[in-house]
């Protein structure tokens, strides 16, 4: 493990950043030779190893369970296997903390099976302690350094659990965990199988017992560190996200305010400004309504804004249907901004109404102001002429403009451009 | 005189429409909570209950949604800053029957109010470009034509108000009485609250995904 080269000293400062790798680093790596047999943890006790081999054998996982007990009799190969097993074979559906699935199974019997084993191999090691090493001492350390590491995992875990944030970071510490148990057990069970032990087996024992010392003392430093790390990211992000709020409201609602202020004296200018920064708020808040100018509507839209902005006139958008910002479109848009233009001159306080209709590759466009109106038969050079700019310009382009108006009920002008 | 309730989280908004509304209708009470706003509305009986869509604890849907267990002809106006197609359709769906923007003038306010008293219906032009939206999206496979598809009438008389015209305007327009106006939009108001919830929401969703 990484982690014990770090002198204990260490934990008493903040760690550098180069070192928090290392815990996100690998956890065991598994290379499933197996292929056929999976585990199920949902289904099994500890691993789901049992049950993956009953569901594999088409037989009661309670046999296999039976059988592997009288291994435990039998000398206790079946703990290794039963570990290899567990870390070789890929687990079937979402595989939770084995000791988070005893606790929360309820039957509490469990649990005491749990620490039963525990004390058991406890008690081997005070029985072996110091007669003689090899198997029976092997066993006992590799037991107790899984179910210690997972028992400590459990109680740190623990009071975390309401916070689903920190699921990622606790996952990865559980097979860190384990995967620290299967290391050293495993290294350990190869030097006394080798007998390499036998002659070092005065420095073995303090190795094996300080190692896991230093387990046990680092761990909940590492775990911290681990969780801080995941916090500190959760807290940069929201910071990050009220920032963007903030230099938005910034540059947006409070030079509005400012601007409000100092223009008190012109109610149509003030009005103006609230009814421009609606509806970039608006936009900015409902980033599904169509905004920007790739779109008809999105255009119109823009269009609306900047002659309400020049203006001074409110211009109420209504969209229906929409379609893309093609040549013929764009000319639409022209032509309706022109319209726009020309019903602010004539409009009162009353808004314009822009009505936008898109359907089928149809696109109608009303714009409506409550002005006095005038009699189409009647009118003036100059009112002809922004008339025929919009007239032309439709047509120009497969349109058409029509201008509907009656003295004292407004004026409509309605563009259609057919697909 | 009619009479009303107001409800809106907004301390300054509602002693500004108290003040809009002064004389042209009555107003019983406002209330600023959910709670607060079932009490008093179940207390005071209004004709017209003004009610904000957004709100902390459930918003203008929930009341509407206590309000009706006790006293389902209560009538709603809903009157919101919120444009937001969902948001609008749910509280239409929900029972109000109507929805304008706060933006609207005190007669004009009062007007809605009128007429959503007398059992009408009120759109204003983003809730009728709202409404052919989302009917024009429906398709007419799979769903009730009686109620999944706008007559040829209804959708020009929702097209005028979202155009901008008035229900008398239209009614000249058209050649119709201001009554029959009425009786269609009141018609796609039923449509829109009983059409199948399935397909609008699908309407809903394909909106939030496409623009």
């Amino acid at each position: 493990m990484t982690m014990s080269a770090s002198s204990p000293g260490d934990k008493e400062f903040r760690p550098p950043v180069t070192g928090t790798d290392d815990p996100a680093g690998p956890a065991p790596a598994a290379p499933s030779p197996v292929t056929s047999v999976r585990r199920y943890p949902a289904h099994g006790y500890v691993g789901g190893v049992c049950a993956g081999f009953a569901a594999r054998l088409g037989i009661d996982p309670l046999l296999i369970r039976i059988g592997f007990v009288l291994t435990l009799l039998a000398g206790g190969v079946g703990i290794p296997l039963y570990g290899i097993g567990w870390a070789l074979i890929p687990a079937e559906g979402p595989e939770r903390p084995v000791v988070t699935r005893l606790l929360n199974r309820r039957d509490t019997w469990l649990v005491a099976a749990g620490m039963a084993c525990l004390t058991l191999s406890a008690v081997l090691v005070l029985r072996d302690w110091g007669v003689w090493f090899g198997d029976k001492i092997i066993w006992p350390t590799v037991i107790a350094a899984a179910g210690g590491a997972l028992i400590w995992r459990q109680s740190q875990a623990a009071p975390e659990r309401a916070e689903p944030r920190a699921q990622l970071p606790r996952e990865a510490v559980n097979r860190a965990g384990m995967g620290a148990a299967l290391v050293i057990g495993g290294a350990l069970l190869f030097l006394s199988l080798n007998d390499s032990l036998a002659p070092a087996r005065e420095v073995v024992l303090p190795v094996a017992v300080a190692l896991i010392a230093v387990t046990i003392i680092l761990a909940p430093w590492w775990i911290r560190l681990v969780r801080g790390l995941a916090a500190e990211r959760a807290a940069r992000i929201r910071s990050q996200e009220r920032a963007e709020v903030a230099a938005h409201l910034h540059d947006s609602v409070l030079q509005t305010l400012a601007l409000v202020q100092k223009r008190a004296e012109d109610p149509r200018e003030v009005a103006a400004l609230a009814r421009r920064q609606e509806r970039e708020l608006r936009s900015w808040l409902n980033s599904t309504r169509p905004s920007g100018t790739n779109t008809l509507a999105g255009a119109l839209e823009t269009a609306a804004t900047e002659v309400e902005a020049d203006h001074h006139v409110p211009i109420e958008v209504v969209t229906v249907g929409d379609g893309p910002l093609d040549e013929r479109a764009a000319a639409l848009v022209a032509a309706a901004r022109e319209a726009l233009v020309n019903a602010s001159k004539f409009a009162g306080p009353e808004p314009i109404a822009l009505y936008a209709e898109v359907e089928d590759g149809r696109a109608e466009v009303f714009v409506r102001d409550r002005g006095p109106g005038f009699d189409p038969d009647a009118v003036s050079p100059d009112r002809r002429g922004v008339r025929d700019s919009i007239v032309a310009r439709m047509e120009r382009h497969g349109g058409r403009a029509t201008v509907h108006s009656t003295p004292g009920h407004g004026t409509e002008i309605e563009l259609v451009m057919e697909p | 005189m009619i009479s009303v309730v107001i409800v809106d989280d907004h301390s300054l908004f509602r002693a500004g429409v108290r003040a809009e509304l002064d004389g042209l209708v009555d107003v019983l009470g406002d209330a600023p909570t959910v709670e607060d706003a079932v009490a008093c509305i179940l207390e005071l009986e209004p004709d017209v209950v003004l009610l904000d869509v957004h709100m902390p604890g459930g918003g203008g849907l929930e009341v509407i949604r206590q309000v009706t267990e006790k006293r389902p002809a209560q009538r709603f106006l809903a009157l919101s800053v919120s444009d937001a197609p969902e948001d609008v359709i749910a509280i239409i769906r929900a029972g109000a029957r109507g929805y304008v923007t706060k933006t609207i003038s005190g007669t004009e306010l009062a007007d809605a109010v009128r007429r959503i008293a007398d059992g009408d219906a009120v759109f204003s032009p983003r809730l009728a470009g709202f409404v052919l939206d989302a009917f024009a999206s429906l398709t007419p496979v799979e769903v009730d034509p009686e109620l999944d598809q706008l007559t040829a009438r209804e959708r020009e008389v929702l097209r005028h108000i979202a155009r901008g015209y008035l229900y008398k305007e239209i009614a000249a327009r058209l050649g119709i009485s201001t009554k029959t106006v009425e009786a269609h939009v009141s018609a796609v108001l039923r449509k829109l609250q009983l059409s199948s919830r399935h397909e609008l929401s699908r309407w809903a969703v394909q909106r939030r995904l496409v623009d």
